[in-house]
């Protein structure tokens, strides 16, 4: 529970968001999950929904259609189908 | 021998079209631009896709392998998809890539193989309908949106899917002009069905232990349509880049020869107006030392 988690978030037009970061949440087809540095490894589809990446005392939502996700040793990847932030 | 007024008009109109020219070249260098940012951008999503299905893809092999990864088994009946521009203007760019479409098809045929083809973009369909009207099963148009993207990917990638499905087809090709630079595209053929797993990409990470949601198998059949998708959305970015380049290169070329034919006439025109005036004046003379 040390240290940052390597996040990137990619649509299939263009890298969204790249960078460290404390926690993300994201929309599983079976529940919504957590992700902290040093996640055990894991793989799972998304559904429609909005992901929350926590930085410090900020936050940043994005919506997103569809996806898939990937937690590894080196971090955690997001494929959206469609994403985009929302600002609000 | 054309007279002075002739060769005028036919400076003026060869000047316009170096004009024309010179700003669809132009045109085509910041389309080109965009277009290049564009393929980039979306390299790293293609890249992604590839790594983890090569790493899921080392996991489930033999029987439970889905079909779009595994293949049908069989080799008999071939998809040849074939993506260029809508717009000519581009020196070789389209026939290039029909060229090395045509000569896949043509040896396909030649072994007895069925051969089903797409045509993606206008000039590919103008072209391949004349030779293969027979085995065409559907064209799309690219200018139908303005901007290629997702949205021009799709359709292609579930029809493909679609005929797979059905058992229309067991190998499924797809023809497309790889960028490599400015002035150079490189007509290419790419396999999309089976799908092919480059064994480099499985990273070390694929021994550990993962946990998946929901089974390996599952998550399989959603990623590998969606693979479909956006290994014919880099094709295509890749080919608007090509396409542009292609335009770019066609246009310098073509203004720069306006330039030389411009210099030429002039000065055939120079020359012929001279000898006129000389001639005038030998008259002039001639008609005063008469007196």
């Amino acid at each position: 529970m040390t240290g940052k988690l390597n996040f990137s978030l990619v649509a299939p037009e263009r890298e969204i968001f790249a960078g460290q970061v404390d926690q993300v949440d994201a929309p599983g087809v079976e529940g919504d999950f957590g992700v902290l540095p040093g996640h055990a490894p894991f793989m799972t589809t998304l559904r429609e929904g909005v992901i929350t990446i926590y930085e410090g005392n900020a936050r940043r939502r994005f919506d997103v259609k569809g996806g898939f996700a990937d937690v590894n040793g080196e971090g955690l990847t997001i494929l959206a189908e469609e994403a985009s932030e929302i600002t609000a | 021998m054309a007279s002075l007024k002739e060769m005028r008009n036919r400076i003026g109109s060869v000047k316009s079209t170096q004009k024309i020219t010179k700003a669809l070249n132009m045109v085509a260098a910041a389309k080109l631009k965009r277009s290049q940012e564009q393929a980039e951008n979306a390299r790293p999503y293609a890249q992604r896709m590839a790594s983890v299905i090569a790493n899921l893809a080392a996991g489930v092999q033999g029987a439970d392998a889905p079909r779009l990864l595994a293949g049908t088994g069989e080799d008999q009946r071939h998809l040849i998809v074939v993506a260029t521009a809508d717009k000519g203007l581009a020196g070789g760019f389209s026939s290039n890539v029909i060229k090395a479409a045509r000569e896949r098809i043509n040896s396909l045929i030649a072994n007895g193989k069925d051969v089903k083809i797409i045509a993606v973009g206008r000039k590919s369909r103008d072209q391949l309908v004349r030779l293969y009207g027979d085995k065409l099963v559907r064209t799309f148009e690219l200018s139908e949106h303005k901007t290629v993207g997702l949205h021009s990917a799709q359709p292609i990638a579930e029809l493909i899917a679609e005929m797979f499905e059905s058992g229309q087809t067991d190998v499924v090709q797809l023809f497309y002009s790889q960028f490599k630079s400015v002035i150079q595209q490189v007509p290419t053929g790419a396999q999309l069905v089976p799908a092919v797993i480059e064994d480099a990409q499985a990273t070390e990470s694929a021994t550990a232990l993962y946990e998946y949601e929901p089974s390996e198998e599952e998550i399989l059949e959603t990623l590998l349509p969606r693979n479909l998708t956006t290994q014919i959305l880099a094709a295509l970015l890749e080919n608007q880049a090509g396409f542009f380049g292609s335009q770019m290169a066609a246009m310098d070329n073509a203004t720069r020869n306006a330039g030389d034919l411009i210099n030429a006439l002039t000065l055939q025109y120079n020359r012929k107006r001279q000898a006129q005036i000389t001639t005038e004046l030998i008259e002039i003379i001639a008609g005063a030392e008469a007196i």
